[in-house]
């Protein structure tokens, strides 16, 4: 048995195992519960690269053609449930853990003390999150969407407050509605197709009875539902701006990846359900429309909002409008850079998330008097022992020193985060908006994409317009009209974060070229689903290293 | 049998989607609550409705699979009643907090301007 066989399983239990352990620790051992956390958030990352190494066929005789299938408990499909590794969804569990580790550490600062039980639910996020990349079966998809939502609803109301509880409320309402069509759509299925793994699902659903394909594709339909609520498609996404709005910046930033769950669910399933013989409803004209639907609403938010936490909201709309658009269109030379665009801009509201929280300490006032940044209620200061954040940061000793020239440091983040979200050169988010523009560009002269498509190419290129008009106005605002503003201080933990996201994006820029190649290659093997039906049903037990 | 389950799903997912759309929190949970118990009943049916046949196979190892109901959809059921219980409980605490913090039951945190 070779320890490799066994890694596919580590970024679903390591959260498991270690959000379970953090429980057992009171919460006045912060210390412990940090390091535990940040230990875990570590290995998490790691195995993570590992898979992304592995799925570049370095080692070939481990896993055949870069995909990697884990037969939980040695039951083979489609008997038993399946985590399947392919280099797309060893990206997607790396990049939550990337994201994970920053805004761990920027809790730390003061987030995790205004509330129970933060680290514990932040490490059953990434459980649901890395579960439901990883997983090959559809009812697990569910649980593990479950598992993340239960966690997310925790962490939305973590701080409390009237502005958080009310976003909260509705945002658990529209996804238990979600969740409940999800499951009409998963009973669907299973009733015509009678299985639920993906791989089998994508052979058994040609040979359905044609009397029987309207049921099967209204189950999808339905299932889709639950997938595009999440992903924030238009008209499915009031619940949205606000709710990332109300919840605590390190919170946000990791939220900034639970869209990107929703669009990963549609590529996956719409390319092991959308052959050119019969389309099914997951991909098609309609996906495009609803992308380029979503990409409108969201540019019109950008306009409308006064508040960064809100725009930043809708400038994950408008992330996932493109993303959207760009499964939808169909073209497959589209895939690897919007995937690019996709790790580009998730990085970039993670920091943004993150340096929204710091900006708002240079509003003059206590915070607590201001209900448009959802404040916490003076009774939960008290209640954990914190400073208030108007008062003197007597603690900033024990956590680091507060750093110079904050303001400064608070200008150039704003500024970068810009550049980055709103696809302006030089950095990464440039490069990824670029190559998705020309890759349009270009399909539409070889033919594969109607010329229609141009509507795409402007909402695009209008999204990154609108997004640098009203961000300039927000940025004017926060730092130049600074009669009544005070410096904030700003302690290296939760400043640290923000450069580390913001230097990854320039890595990012530096090596678009390799990682351009490694998308590609994941794209190439998203697109032949031959083989990845062919890993998972064809894996004997002994190939994997199991008894 | 059939006619009187659709019946039954039919009814409940009605009752469920009319009170999700009202504006008052508890309407709302009782909605999701009707819901969540019309979509349990119709995931068992997937299972295709049938009576005197166990999911288990049998001590004296009959192995027609028309003696046996489909165990997938049973399992399938029970998570689901699992989850949906577990969230509707915590959206009851939701509620509460947001009925204390708020002073009103309306989804929206305050009343509409009469």
């Amino acid at each position: 048995m070779t320890p490799w066989a066994h890694l596919p399983a580590l970024p679903i239990v390591l959260p498991l195992v270690t959000g379970a352990a953090l429980l057992l620790f009171p919460e006045s051992q912060r210390r412990v519960r940090e390091s535990i956390a940040l230990l875990s958030t570590l290995a998490q990352l790691a195995v993570a690269l590992g898979l992304m190494w592995l799925t570049t066929d370095a080692v070939p005789h481990v896993w055949h053609q870069g995909i990697g299938v884990y037969p939980i408990s040695a039951w083979p499909a489609p008997y038993g449930i399946v985590l399947v590794v392919d280099r797309l969804s060893a990206l997607m569990v790396a990049l939550s853990a990337i994201l994970a580790l920053p805004a761990l550490l920027y809790s730390v600062a003061r987030w995790e003390r205004v509330g129970v039980h933060y680290l514990p639910l932040s490490q059953f996020l990434l459980m649901g999150l890395n579960g439901a990349f990883l997983t090959g079966d559809l009812f697990n998809l569910f649980v593990f969407f479950e598992v993340l939502l239960a966690a997310s609803y925790g962490l939305m109301l973590h701080g409390s407050g009237p502005a958080r509880v009310k976003a909260g409320l509705q945002y658990i309402v529209v996804n238990l509605v979600a969740s409940l069509l999800f499951l009409t759509g998963l009973a669907l299925i299973y009733g015509i197709a009678g299985t639920l793994n993906m791989a089998d699902l994508s052979v058994r659903w040609s040979t359905i009875a044609a009397t029987d394909r309207g049921l099967f594709d209204a189950g999808v339909a339905i299932m889709a539902i639950a997938f595009l609520v999440k992903a924030g498609t238009w008209p499915l996404n009031f619940w949205l701006p606000p709710a990332y709005a109300a919840a605590g910046a390190p919170v946000a930033a990791v939220f900034s990846i639970m869209t990107k769950v929703g669009v990963y669910a549609v590529l996956r399933l719409s390319v092991l359900l959308g052959d050119a013989a019969a389309p099914a409803p997951l991909a098609g004209e309609w996906l495009y429309y609803g992308g380029l639907a979503t990409l409108v609403f969201g540019i019109v938010g950008l306009v409308g909002s006064q508040q960064l936490s809100r725009l930043i909201g809708f400038v994950v709309i408008v992330s996932s409008g493109t993303l959207l658009a760009a499964v939808g269109s169909g073209a497959q030379n589209l895939t690897a850079p919007a995937l690019f665009y996709m790790v580009s801009s998730v990085l970039a509201t993670g920091a943004f998330f993150m340096l929204n929280g710091m900006t708002e300490r240079t509003r003059t006032g206590s915070v607590t008097d201001m209900a448009d940044v959802a404040p916490m209620p003076a009774v939960s200061y008290r209640a954990f022992d914190i400073d208030e954040p108007g008062d003197s940061y007597s603690r900033e000793e024990e956590v680091g020193v507060a750093i110079p020239a904050a303001m400064a440091f608070l200008g150039l983040a704003f500024v970068f985060c810009v550049l980055l979200v709103t696809g302006l050169p030089p950095l990464s988010g440039f490069v990824g908006k670029f190559a998705l523009l020309s890759s349009i560009v270009q399909a539409m002269n070889t033919g594969e994409l109607p010329p229609t498509s141009w509507a795409l190419l402007v909402a695009v290129l209008a999204g990154g317009l609108a997004g640098l008009i009203a961000l300039s106005r927000i940025g004017i605002r926060l730092f130049w009209s600074s009669t009544e503003r005070t410096t904030p201080r700003l302690r290296f933990i939760e400043a640290g974060p923000v450069a580390f996201l913001l230097l990854l994006t320039m890595a990012l820029t530096a090596y678009a070229g390799p990682m351009m190649n490694y998308l590609q290659s994941a794209a190439q093997t998203l697109h032949d689903p031959q083989m990845y039906i062919e890993a998972v049903l064809a894996q004997p037990a002994a190939a994997v290293g199991l008894p | 049998m059939e006619l009187v389950y659709a019946l039954a799903i039919g009814v409940l997912t009605g009752s469920g989607v009319w009170l999700i759309l009202r504006p008052r929190t508890f309407q709302v949970i009782v909605g999701l609550a009707l819901l969540s118990y019309a979509i349990n009943l119709f995931i068992f049916c997937m299972g295709r409705l049938t009576v005197e046949r166990p999911p288990i196979i049998r001590a004296d190892g009959a192995t027609d699979p028309l003696l046996y109901a489909d165990p997938v959809p049973q399992a399938l059921v029970l998570t689901a009643i699992v989850i949906s219980f577990a969230t509707t409980a915590l959206f009851l605490v939701v509620m509460l907090a947001a009925r204390g913090l708020t002073g009103t039951d309306h989804v929206d945190g305050k009343e509409r301007d009469k």
